[in-house]
């Protein structure tokens, strides 16, 4: 990665004021790699200096430098050697620290004055456009023209890279414009090289003393640069300023629509979880186990109908398990309360013994997630093996997914719905399974019907 | 005194307090087999005659006896045990577990004992303690047997206790030591004319001379009879004096059926139902001698419930053998060995509803039995019926061990006809053409699934899959994976040797062929590594060999998934494209018919990478080339722009070129492997190979 400084005045003086002779080519050892300084440019009126960063990928990973989860430095291959990062503002400290604190023995004068001052990054990542590269650098007083560069220009279905050639110009100290840019461009990258702990907090509170609580982004620039650790954004704005410091969440990256968000304004869920607590209460049913109960929020529902006496989840994701168990409280509930219900880890496509005995069995919004061929385990599974009295299966009406404005025509509710079926698709499906394993079935619908497109989720209710 | 006992007993010793019962174990029995209620006594109270902590003691002795007798080892309870209801739980125990009871009695004279104790300053309970022990324990000494110990031994003297020896016996099931080869023979209900043609059929001698037959196996064989020689068949005595000769000139061994013991139970004399063809029995048998009748009560008598035979590794009963129940020794085990278990309802045709024992078995024996008339025989969990119902018509068959093979001679004529239709499955449409343990397999138990597992392989060492990770691939599986009956392989990750230990090089041939060398690998096969994403193929012939070798049923002809087990393509049309086109490869070619197959298993490299692995390229091989030549070039320049100021850079200038250089090869070699994808046209023809990509893809 490379940062060029450009400024009006003659070489010797960037010299002094970079506390970098000129004449020569500077070198120093870093913990991952090296920098390098020198002049491109030394002129009466006008000289640059480059500081050009030599980063080591392969020792970066082989020191086990690793930032955990999925980070770019778990692999050889990465973008770290080129992409301006957090080692940009480590070598900034390192290399240019007196400049950045103002100091100047020879030159003092031109230290504290404004210039005519450019620096050039390349290659600064900004995955967010450059209107948001211009939102973090212009309320500073600075122009910036930027130049993004393709992901690879022979696949541009690959979509846009995140890279930026950048170039910030502007009448500012040196000092304040390299303290700028040590901490814009982590918060940008957003892909720190260590860990961020709570100094680092105290750091971005004392580079952006005078600035930062004033910028407009200043929470998009302290979530950036804190790597989106939420207790620590807030802390960090909480410090920042005593006027209302915002939600930092509504920075977080938009996510897409989902189910959820497509069926809210339906009220959909809690029109299930009475449709669903109705028929349990039909059939009489003193037991139930709610199947893909996911983190429980069926559970919870049947957990306050006392005539129920005996309550199971069961969930294949032992994360959902766990939240569920969070949900529910189940480490802090009465041993009377405690006793009634039990969690699951198991699957809907294995026989399991711990599934027979119930009353009842709810399979709310669950099967879509399965795959066509899978459905025969999961039919057995259930109808045969735990075979309680009654089953209600929960499935959405692909017929109404026309009534969703958000929604593409043709395209599913969720990324992980393997299929939606019409009615007449869950209707033939479920008298084939009725027939089959010796039940019954009758099929209501749950939400607003609409005349041609029927109810948004469609429900069959078998029993023996 | 020698002392015969089981080697898979429950040992009780019964004496009161000084009676020695601790030396006596200490000089018989292995430390570890040892239980001595004094030891659980200190264990939970930190002294050893703590009478409070008696109760708690005994939960933990029988605790620890539970789970040495459940692992079958011999056990000793070193306790007073002179009440009948200190030995009422012990001997349950015994048989939960369906080991022996063994009653030893140190009866020794009270005034003995007292001194002994008196001399241990800390045993400070007095005289009476002992006295009251005593009369407790004469008290019993006639009970002992009534109350379910199947051995009793009592020694009345110091001489008797001294002088004892213990003998461990090992159970008459335990035949561990008979290697075979065996000839295991099915269900033969006085079918003789039919077993002759089996065993003629099995290479045995058969030679008959006035009424007595002989048949003499080849040279190292046995035969191995499954039980129900008798009842329903039209000769009965023939069949009897054969295997009763066979057996008594060490040419076969013989498990009981249950006609065999209601048949002695008529014999003996006791009031049993005539049904299910022991009429046949009793009016063939009536026309022989009464001393033969007796030899054949005396025979039948004396047959023992199953043997496991081979060092364990095989199993005959007559009726199945539960994993639990192999090799021990009671009533239970001999019922099920008899009857197997049943629900104990009847069906339409008023036979007992049996519990499949088979399709839960998950023990490493091989179980060769028979009882219910099956159609063919089927392997199931490593279990196989054999009985194939000759004297309904059906076959008489012989699993010949350790070859696994079936040979079978059909009945001459259908001599009784069953209470239900034999063979009694109409295979559904679904099911049809699937063998049992296919059927079996179409629904997996969660419990084969969870928890901590440790899996013994065949060609290699065990493996142990921790309970988090089982957890995490049940979720993988079931929300993912392809349907488990393709997947017989998932391919191992490619695994490197060691990274390089001269620092320029991540891997470097000499040190990699070191490694692989040190790891006993004797060939490296080296080919170009493309990059592509890893597919495995599985094409059969056509689609009754999917469902006889795979037992998959309307999937088509095969199956393309990952390395994880997921389907490949999410377009079906692709996938059976693909299939389509593999398969008449392998036909144009003569494939088929060079492997000797009809099906095979293809571990590919499917190009382009860009196909599946679009999210990567984009989020690191993309970034990382964009990333270089942005930053790149501008460095370049600059140090170009330094040069002419300062001749020092010109070293940092090549290494940059240099860089740039490499950056852009780099990406050129991704490159090489990324292109769209419109159709199956654009997955190249030749990115599919029998081992990996051999030449790179010409494109068009």
């Amino acid at each position: 990665m490379l940062l060029k400084i450009g400024a009006a005045v003659s070489g010797e003086d960037l010299g002094y004021l970079l506390h970098k002779n000129p004449a020569r080519a500077h070198a120093f050892d870093l913990a991952f790699g090296k920098a390098h300084v020198f002049y491109t440019r030394l002129g009466e009126d006008h000289a640059e200096a480059a500081l050009l960063l030599d980063v080591d990928p392969i020792g970066l990973v082989r020191s086990g430098r690793q930032t955990g989860g999925e980070g770019a430095l778990d692999h050889y291959v990465n973008d770290r050697p080129y992409a301006a990062s957090s080692f940009l503002s480590v070598a900034l400290s390192r290399v240019f620290g007196t400049a950045m604190s103002g100091k100047s023995k020879e030159r003092q004068e031109l230290a504290d004055q404004p210039l005519d001052l450019e620096a050039t990054i390349a290659a600064l990542p900004c995955q967010d456009g450059e209107a948001f590269l211009r939102s973090l650098f212009e309320p500073l007083g600075y122009a910036v023209s930027a130049e993004r560069h393709p992901l690879d220009e022979q696949f541009p279905e690959w979509g846009d890279g995140p890279y930026w050639t950048a170039r910030i110009q502007g009448r500012a100290r040196l000092r304040d414009l390299l303290t700028h840019i040590y901490v814009l461009v982590p918060a940008l990258d957003a892909e720190k090289h260590y860990w961020v702990g709570p100094d680092e907090v105290e750091k971005l509170l004392r580079k952006g003393e005078g600035w930062l609580a004033s910028h407009p982004r200043k929470e998009a620039i302290a979530a950036g640069y804190l790597r989106y650790d939420r207790t620590l954004i807030r802390d960090a704005l909480a410090r920042l300023v005593d006027e209302d410091s915002g939600d930092p969440e509504a920075e977080d990256h938009a996510r897409r629509r989902e189910e959820a968000d497509l069926e809210t304004p339906l009220r959909l869920a809690e029109q299930r979880t009475g449709a669903v607590l109705a028929c349990l209460r039909a059939v009489e049913a003193r037991s139930v186990v709610d199947l893909g109960c996911g983190e429980g929020k069926l559970l919870k529902a049947l957990l306050e109908d006392r005539s129920l006496e005996r309550i199971a989840g069961m969930d294949v994701s032992w994360r959902s398990i766990e939240a569920a168990q969070r949900r529910l409280r189940l480490h802090q509930m009465p041993p009377a309360q405690r006793g009634r219900i039990e969690l699951i880890h198991g699957s809907l496509l294995y026989s399991d013994k711990r599934l027979t005995g119930f009353d009842a069995a709810t399979v709310v919004e669950v099967i879509e997630h399965l795959d066509p061929p899978r459905l025969a385990a999961f039919e057995r599974v259930v109808f045969e093996r735990a075979a309680p009295r009654a089953v209600v299966v929960t499935t959405p009406n692909f017929e109404y997914n026309v009534k969703f404005p958000a929604l593409p025509a043709n395209r599913l509710r969720h990324r992980d719905h393997r299929f939606e079926w019409t009615r007449p698709q869950f209707a033939v499906w479920a008298a084939a399974v009725a027939d089959r394993f010796g039940y019954s079935v009758r099929f209501l619908g749950i939400g607003p019907e609409d005349f041609v497109a029927g109810p948004p989720t469609q429900m069959g209710v078998f029993a023996k | 005194m020698t002392l015969k006992i089981p080697e898979l007993s429950l040992v009780v010793l019964i004496g009161p307090s000084g009676c020695g019962k601790s030396n006596f174990a200490r000089k018989h029995f292995a430390p570890t087999e040892i239980l001595s209620s004094d030891l659980c006594r200190a264990l939970v109270s930190d002294d050893e005659n703590d009478q409070e902590a008696t109760s708690d003691a005994f939960e933990i002795l029988r605790f620890i006896a539970s789970k040495r007798l459940k692992a079958g080892r011999l056990t000793v309870v070193d306790a007073t045990n002179v009440q009948a209801e200190a030995r009422k739980p012990l001997v349950a125990l015994a048989r939960e577990y369906h080991a022996i009871p063994v009653a030893i009695v140190l009866n020794l004279p009270e005034r003995l004992c007292v001194d002994r104790n008196r001399s241990r300053p800390e045993r400070s309970f007095g005289p009476h303690v002992v006295r009251a022990q005593a009369l407790q324990l004469r008290r019993s000494l006639r009970a002992l047997e009534k109350e379910g110990f199947r051995h009793v031994q009592i020694l009345s003297s110091v001489e008797e206790v001294e002088g004892a020896v213990i003998e461990r016996q090992p159970l008459w099931n335990n035949r561990k030591g008979d290697h075979g080869p065996f000839d295991i023979i099915g269900d033969v209900h006085g079918c003789f004319e039919e077993l002759v043609d089996l065993l003629l059929r099995l290479d045995y001698q058969v030679e008959a001379s006035g009424g007595e037959c002989r048949a003499t196996p080849p040279p190292g064989r046995k035969a191995i009879f499954v039980g129900d020689l008798v009842d329903r068949g039209p000769k009965i005595p023939a069949v009897l004096r054969l295997a009763m000769s066979m057996a008594e000139a060490g040419a076969a061994l013989c498990v009981p059926g249950n006609h065999d013991m209601k048949l002695v139970r008529k014999l003996r004399g006791r009031d049993v139902q005539i049904t299910h063809g022991l009429a046949e029995s009793i009016d063939q048998l009536g026309r022989e001698p009464a001393e033969f009748r007796d030899q054949v009560a005396a025979f039948l008598d004396g047959l023992v419930s199953h043997y496991v035979l081979d060092e364990g590794k095989l199993v005959v009963a007559h009726a199945g053998m539960k994993e639990e129940m192999q090799g021990r020794g009671s009533g239970k085990v001999r019922d099920f060995a008899l009857y197997g278990e049943t629900t104990g309802e009847t069906d339409e045709f008023g036979l007992p509803v049996r519990l499949n024992w088979a399709s839960e078995y998950r023990g490493r024996a091989m179980v060769v039995y028979g009882h219910t008339p099956v159609a063919e025989p089927e392997w199931l969990n490593r279990t196989v019926n054999i009985d194939t119902g000759c004297v309904f018509g059906g076959k008489l068959t012989a699993l010949r061990y350790p070859e696994r093979e079936f040979v079978s001679v059909p009945a001459r004529q259908t001599y009784y006809a069953p209470a239900k239709p034999f063979p009694d499955e109409q295979p559904s449409a679904v099911t049809a053409g699937l063998t049992a343990q296919q059927r079996h397999d179409d629904l997996l138990e969660i419990e084969d699934i969870l928890g901590k597992r440790i899996i013994g392989t065949r060609l290699h060492r065990t493996v142990t899959i921790r309970e988090e990770n089982a957890a995490a691939a049940l979720e993988a599986m079931s929300r993912f994976a392809a349907n488990p009956k393709w997947l017989i392989y998932l391919p191992p990750t490619m695994s490197p040797s060691e990274t390089s230990r001269n620092g320029s090089w991540l891997e470097y041939p000499d040190e990699s062929f070191a490694y692989y060398r040190h790891e006993g690998s004797h060939a490296v096969i080296c080919q170009q590594k493309h990059m592509g994403s890893r597919a495995v193929v599985i094409v059969c012939r056509d689609e009754d060999i999917a469902r006889s070798r795979f037992g998959v049923v309307g999937e088509g002809i095969g199956i393309c998934y990952t390395r994880t087990g997921r389907r490949f393509f999410t377009e079906p049309d692709i996938e059976r494209g693909l299939l389509a086109r593999i398969h008449q490869a392998l036909c144009a070619s003569g494939l088929w018919e060079r492997l000797k197959s009809d099906w095979v298993c293809l571990d590919c490299e499917l190009m382009p990478w860009s196909a599946k692995a679009q999210e990567l390229l984009r989020r690191q091989y993309g970034r990382t080339g964009s990333a270089a030549r942005a930053a790149l070039p501008e460095a370049v320049a600059a140090l170009e722009a330094a040069g002419r100021l300062n001749a020092e850079t010109a070293p940092l200038l090549e290494a940059f070129k240099e860089r740039l250089d490499m950056a852009q090869r780099f990406v050129d070699a991704y490159r090489r492997y990324c292109w769209r994808v419109h159709s199956l046209d654009d997955f190249a023809a030749g990115a599919v190979s029998s081992a990996r990509v051999r030449r790179p893809r010409s494109r068009g």
